[in-house]
């Protein structure tokens, strides 16, 4: 084994040596990012912990969290005659009530998977007797690339593009977490990249008002490793802080610029969480001077009133309060191949993260 | 949804880059970093560098990347 390979392995060695001596009674901590969770099943990491120490996924994949009312809604909008929809990949199979976009496509509807928000802008610019519309779904890391790509539509005059803003900030559902009382959390794993847009005074109050230390935290191994130490530490030492585990990118003031884009383009509203319910101020409208590249209000899109799947429990699930293997459903009815629920769909969902890696350490 | 990769800028014009992301060349957005300057590592989500690197641990995170890479690929 070369050298490196070996301080590495010394090194992990090193937190797991600390993370058994500071474990001595329970402790739960949650990653919030659904990133974190595909690292953590895929080192198996929760099998390297004492019994003490719980990891628990929550609410941190955009898929997994966008209710069924607005995939209804751009499953209708994909459906319009000269619509071109651009998406990340991500959200092609995920299940609507009676379709997908996947199976929107195979009946003839344009569906684009696009790898960023610039070539959906390429594809308005292409196709100017089309209507693209970007489907908007994601967190503080992806927002400011689609607010650029506003921006540069209203300053180019390009007329036949729009978004469709499902896009969601994560410090309002921190706050619906810490003030349930079902929920049994010691500490969070903040997500590093989301942190990297909006820094940490604004998860800050997780520590300060509630008493709940965190530890913005990378995303291989190691980094989550040490991010467990440095929250036992804080048990150990009767603290509650933010502590930024990922330095090489967490800077505290985040970054200024893409927050701007965000503020310039959208602005707070109350939004929809899947399986989780309506938690204010938590979703980005778009503002009044963007309405023209607004699709919600460009098609004056219906709003649908649609059922939550029976039987999946994803919103418990995402909340924290059980484990994706303690869904009746899981892997026996629900696989990724067929899901049926969002949390199997999207990859970084914990239940498909979960029966990924699971199934390939039962081979 | 949230992953970003490091990667490395090769050449620079105007709000677009070319970037080395572990031996790939990628054209990305710099709209988010203006500061950002050739030779610089970026972590890039997307299409778009939301974020520079911290210097020195930046030629750490690649090599530590190529190590992770290489181990996966010994073990296939
Ligand atoms: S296993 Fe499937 S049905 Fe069960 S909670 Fe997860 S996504 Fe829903």
């Amino acid at each position: 084994m070369k050298k490196r390979s070996k301080d590495l392995l010394t090194k992990a060695g090193d937190y797991q040596a600390e993370i058994k001596e500071l474990a001595k009674s329970p402790y739960t901590i949650m990653e919030v990012c659904g990133t974190h969770t595909v690292t953590i099943a895929k080192n198996a990491i929760r099998e390297l912990l004492p019994n003490t120490v719980r990891l628990i996924s929550g609410p941190g994949c955009p898929v997994c969290v966008t209710d069924s009312s607005d995939i209804d809604r751009y499953l209708y909008l994909a459906a319009q005659p000269k619509v071109i929809t651009a998406t990340f990949g991500d959200m092609i199979r995920v299940p609507g009530t009676d379709k997908s976009l996947q199976v929107l496509r195979a009946e003839g509807a344009d569906v684009r998977i696009v790898y960023s928000t610039q070539d959906a802008l390429e594809l308005a610019r292409r196709n100017p007797d089309k209507e693209v519309v970007f489907l908007g779904v994601g967190f503080e890391t992806t927002i400011p690339t689609v607010a650029v790509s506003l921006e540069i539509a209203k300053r180019e005059g390009i007329k036949n593009y729009s978004v469709l803003s499902m896009h969601k900030v994560v410090p309002p559902v921190l706050k619906l977490l810490a003030e349930d009382d079902q929920l049994a959390v010691n500490a969070f794993l903040h997500p590093g990249h989301v942190c990297s847009i909006i820094g940490i005074e604004p998860i800050e109050f997780m520590a300060k008002d509630y008493g709940l230390p965190g530890a913005v935290t990378g995303f291989d191994a190691l980094d989550i490793l040490e991010g467990i130490v440095m929250l036992l530490r804080q048990r150990e030492e009767a603290r509650s802080d933010i502590e930024i585990q990922y330095q090489r990118v967490v800077k505290a003031a985040g970054n200024p610029k893409a927050k701007n884009f965000i503020e310039r383009v959208f602005e707070p509203v109350d939004a929809s969480w899947r399986g989780i319910g309506l938690i204010p101020q938590s979703g980005l409208g778009m503002r009044e001077e963007y309405s023209l590249w607004d699709a919600a209000r460009k098609f004056s899109l219906p709003t649908f009133n649609s059922p939550e799947t029976p039987g999946c429990r994803c919103g418990d699930v995402l909340r924290g309060l059980i484990y994706p293997t303690q869904c009746p459903l899981f892997a026996k009815h629900c696989t990724p191949m067929k899901p049926i629920g969002p949390c199997m769909v999207s990859t970084e969902g914990s239940c498909a993260a979960y029966h990924r890696y699971s199934q390939r350490s039962v081979d | 949804m949230c992953l970003a990769i490091p990667a490395k800028v090769v050449t620079l014009k105007g709000s677009i880059a070319q970037v080395d992301m572990m031996g790939n060349e990628r054209i990305i957005s710099t709209d988010l970093v203006p500061e950002v300057k050739l030779g610089d590592y970026v972590l890039v989500h997307a299409g778009f560098a939301i974020g520079i690197i911290d210097d020195e641990s930046a030629k750490e995170t690649e090599e530590l990347l190529l190590e992770v890479a290489k181990a996966y690929e010994e073990e296939e």
